[in-house]
């Protein structure tokens, strides 16, 4: 079906369109501030570890005793990672509803009130009360503070737990006193059974470990579906696409050609995002890069022919353009670049998997972070290239009939 | 003498409007051809179906004996199209635009120099050639464009209104070069609505309206057909075959073609 000369025609288009692509200083500028734009917003907005800081939360200490005082240092001083500044900046209120006023008035965004009788409570070994109070304007930050305040509680409680055990473990002469393995077998009491998480990789993937993978997927195959349905209908509306059609080469090399432009400017975006996913986020990349570019080329080729079929269909690049718009926005969100699919309702669910997107971001994830191998990508890798084949073999001939009506 | 061009019943349908209208008509080879007529008339729509840019909807037409249809790439060949719109690419520049095209005739890079050297000469461009396309003035980019279409050599030259919108100097130059290509055994198919180009370049002409072909024939010859004027000018004899009626409305049969092919229901505005 291609033989040398198609190949030759081909090239001459893409080197064409490239060249006039290197020209367009604007174009330029925007080619390469898109993907940075794209990586420096998602990894700075999403939440990760580093982002809970100063969160201004009320403490209403009823108690004041020593032993309350020290719950509230806890909180005070809780901090995600060493480095970073602490969780918290408190502001203390006198009472519960002091502290429900002062989120109503959004000046705090949860609270801890601890009442009078706390450290009585302790002290005669009955069961202590404190209450978190939580912002249900905002769920996504109550639900951390939430989580954040649960746990320095029940840590707390913890602690005096195993206190109170070793108590009375020694008064009752169970285990000698200062024998050094006393709290190893008071926590085997305390909690019999302890999870330790194992992961595949070394170390603790963030969130944008997770995005990463998808926004180059995405800015890859969007750079190509859209800059493909531009160039043609640019060449449309200017009237220089009838030159092309106007010499003896095939409509096949004209349409090849300029797929193989925008996938060299797609692929060059996608390696700005991995490098900047690598200098700038800390990602590393745990499987072979190789086929981490291979399957972002399959991705590409399983989106040409949507391409190839809304540059036929629309007539002006304006048309193009909003038809995309019309399929990537969706795309975007159901690939499960941002948002794992499997949270998804699952009707939502099976649209995703009917999106090429999706399974070049699950493919490309996998090897990313994973480090999986050709393997273990597989299925996506034979989805991709029929969506891709299945696609052009509708495309194709359409373009071709349409092009010269 | 051999017609190089023969056109039988063509006609091109969008929907319901037929912007050609089941003409015919030959073409000698060797002349310079005029094809006149109000906007929409059909011009540019019978030259994008005899350069294969369109497909006609019934009749047939051959160029150098080849079927616009059946044989387009033996068509491809032998033509060379100065269009509506300016076939050149702004961010390019001159030199690579034309090594652009020419390769896609097979052309080496030293053809296409050896090829379109004397063109770029008669037409005072040699020392813009390595300047960027985008800043020519309109009357550079046609030369340029020209010389585009010049590329293959062809036997028949189809110009869409190539003096449009260019001073009178730039004019004059393209005019002379039309005759001195004529000269050379190049076969001109060109539309103009310049009355007084028509009548100083070609042997023949034919004037279309509401896409049919109203009058064929040589300029001494149509101006035999106007009676109520002594000394008729081609211009009388288009206005007493088309009307005095104006036709750039945007609605009805002042569609034009090209506007047609693209479904944009407004005249396409001439970029140059």
């Amino acid at each position: 079906m291609l033989g040398i000369k198609n190949f030759r025609d081909l090239w001459q288009i893409a080197k064409k369109d490239l060249l006039e692509f290197r020209r367009d200083h604007l174009r330029l500028a925007t080619f390469f501030i898109m993907p940075m734009f794209m990586m420096i917003l998602t990894g700075f907005i999403f939440p990760n570890q580093n982002t809970l800081k100063n969160i201004p939360i009320g403490i209403a200490n009823q108690d004041n005793q020593e032993i309350s005082q020290k719950l509230v240092d806890a909180v005070t001083n809780i901090k995600l990672s060493p480095d970073n500044p602490p969780a918290f900046s408190i502001k203390n209120y006198n009472n519960l509803d002091d502290i429900k006023g002062a989120i109503k008035k959004q000046e705090i965004s949860g609270g801890l009130f601890i009442p009078a009788d706390f450290s009585s409570r302790v002290a005669q070994n009955t069961q202590a009360e404190v209450t978190i109070v939580e912002d249900q304007s905002n769920p996504q930050i109550s639900q951390t503070v939430n989580q954040v305040l649960m746990k320095t509680v029940e840590g707390f409680s913890q602690q005096l737990g195993l206190q109170k055990i070793s108590q009375i473990l020694i008064a009752k002469n169970s285990v000698p006193q200062n024998n050094p393995s006393i709290s190893d077998q008071v926590i085997s009491i305390f909690a019999p059974i302890k999870s330790v998480i194992s992961g595949i990789i070394p170390g603790n993937p963030n969130y944008f470990e997770f995005v990463a993978p998808g926004i180059m997927a995405m800015v890859v195959m969007t750079a190509v579906l859209t800059g493909l349905a531009a160039a043609i209908s640019r060449e449309k509306e200017q009237g220089t696409l009838d030159g092309i059609l106007i010499s003896p080469i095939s409509r096949l090399s004209i349409i090849l050609g300029k797929a193989m432009a925008q996938s060299v400017r797609g692929l060059i975006q996608g390696a700005i995002v991995l490098l900047l996913a690598i200098l700038l986020f800390g990602v590393t990349v745990h499987g072979n890069i190789l086929l981490i570019l291979l399957l972002l080329l399959l991705g590409i080729f399983s989106f040409v022919g949507l391409g190839i079929l809304v540059s036929a269909i629309a007539t002006e690049q304006e048309t193009a353009t909003q038809l995309l718009f019309m399929f990537q926005f969706p795309m975007l969100f159901l690939s499960g670049t941002f948002f794992p699919i499997l949270l998804m309702p699952t009707f939502m669910q099976k649209i995703a998997h009917i999106i090429p997107l999706t399974y070049a971001v699950n493919a490309i994830r996998k090897v990313m972070v994973l480090g999986a191998g050709f393997g273990a990508v597989k299925t996506e890798f034979f989805i991709l290239l029929i969506f891709g084949a299945v696609t052009l073999a509708i495309s194709v001939p359409i373009f071709k009939r349409v092009i010269t009506r | 003498m051999e017609n190089i061009i023969e056109v039988r019943n063509l006609t091109k349908k969008f929907r319901s409007f037929a912007a050609v209208d089941n003409i015919s008509f030959n073409i000698e080879r060797g002349e310079i051809f005029g094809f006149l007529g109000p906007n929409g008339a059909g011009k540019s729509t019978t030259i994008r179906m005899l350069t294969t840019l369109m497909r006609p909807t019934s009749g047939e037409a051959t160029v150098n004996d080849h079927d616009v249809v059946k044989k387009q790439d033996m068509v491809r060949k032998h033509i060379g199209l100065v269009a509506e719109k300016i076939i050149l690419y702004d961010r390019l520049t001159a030199r690579e635009n034309l090594e652009f095209f020419g390769q896609l005739y097979n052309l080496s890079k030293e053809e296409i120099g050896s090829r379109t050297k004397k063109w770029i000469e008669k037409l005072h461009m040699t020392e813009w050639m390595n300047a960027q396309v985008s800043t020519f003035s309109t009357g550079m980019k046609q030369r340029i464009n020209i010389v585009r279409a010049l590329l293959t050599q062809p036997m028949i030259l189809f110009l869409d209104e190539p003096t449009l919108g260019l001073d009178p100097q730039t004019t004059h130059l393209i005019r002379e070069f039309i005759r001195e290509l004529n000269g050379h055994g190049v076969t001109v198919l060109l539309t103009t609505h310049d009355m007084i180009e028509a009548e100083a370049l070609c042997d023949r002409v034919a004037i279309i309206d509401h896409g049919k072909i109203a009058a064929c024939d040589t300029v001494k010859n149509l101006k035999k057909t106007v009676k109520d004027k002594k000394n008729p000018t081609l211009e009388d004899v288009f206005l007493a075959i088309t009307g005095k009626e104006i036709r750039d409305t945007t609605k009805g049969r002042a569609i034009s073609g090209a506007g047609m092919m693209h479904g944009i229901n407004k005249p396409n505005n001439r970029v140059r």
